[in-house]
């Protein structure tokens, strides 16, 4: 049954946009995190998006998050000599979290989930009519 | 008579069954929309459902090995999917256009509740038939 399958993908969307929604809000909490628990300054996480098959035999392809790499930009210099963290030229080793960029990730993420579930309300309603056939 | 019955209710049946698959396709469309390298896929619905009502099998490919491929016969609803040509491709090889595909997923929509409103009058035309009223 096909119209089953949307649901799979449609919902195999939704949990990898909200997965990369809460990458991006990891991303901007930690914004200003001078330090971490290992000692580093924060480093931006993205998702990284794969196309699979929701089931072995069908051609309906779902998208899920395979990994969530660490950004390999270098980390923004910030001059604050009274920081406690700051090196001996004064200087602090902040995330290289790009607020922007994290931002348009937000928009981009919350459209697409947007989208999905009008596929998934579309589909519904299409299964309940196609429940009450010839009645 | 009962053959009589099922062929009455062939055509939108096919037809229905085709629009599934569609909308399972634009779906992963849709949904890939931000997969890097993934390629939008579609088929020709026209041709499909010709195949279907008209022609139940086509040509199939004369295999000398069990382990040759089959050709068009693995085919979900022996459907060939094809690559859309994208009018703007994006930078990570992603050639999703999401005003096309919800153009296009809701057009498929429509002419499927189209479609089922056809069966619906065709089975209701069946009830008539046999209650005699």
């Amino acid at each position: 049954m096909s119209l089953l399958n949307v649901f799979d993908i449609a919902s195999s969307a939704l949990s990898a946009q909200s997965q990369r929604l809460n990458v991006v809000a990891s991303n901007l909490a930690n914004a200003e995190s001078a330090t971490t628990a290992g000692g580093t300054p924060y480093k931006a996480r993205q998702v990284v998006f794969t196309a699979m098959p929701v089931r072995p035999g069908t051609s309906g392809m779902g998208v899920n998050v395979t990994a969530v790499v660490e950004d390999p930009a270098p980390p923004r210099l910030v001059y604050d000599p009274q920081h406690p963290m700051a090196d001996a030229n004064g200087y602090v080793t902040m995330p290289n979290v790009n607020v922007v960029e994290e931002m348009t990730n937000m928009i981009s993420a919350s459209r697409a989930y947007q989208i999905n579930l009008d596929l998934m309300n579309t589909t519904k309603s299409l299964l309940l009519r196609t429940l009450v056939l010839g009645q | 008579m009962l053959n009589g019955l099922d062929a009455h209710l062939a055509a939108p049946l096919q037809a229905l069954n085709l629009r599934a698959h569609r909308s399972e396709v634009l779906a992963s469309n849709i949904a890939n929309a931000d997969t890097p390298n993934y390629k939008a896929r579609d088929f020709d619905f026209a041709a499909a459902l010709s195949g279907a009502i008209g022609a139940t099998q086509g040509l199939a490919l004369a295999r000398t090995s069990v382990r040759h491929l089959s050709g068009a016969a693995g085919l979900a609803l022996g459907v060939a999917l094809q690559y859309r040509v994208p009018i703007q491709p994006s930078i990570d090889g992603n050639t999703v256009e999401m005003d096309t595909e919800l153009a296009q997923f809701s057009d498929n929509a429509l002419r499927m509740q189209a479609d089922l409103a056809f069966m619906s009058d065709r089975i209701r035309s069946l009830l008539t038939a046999i209650q005699g009223q």
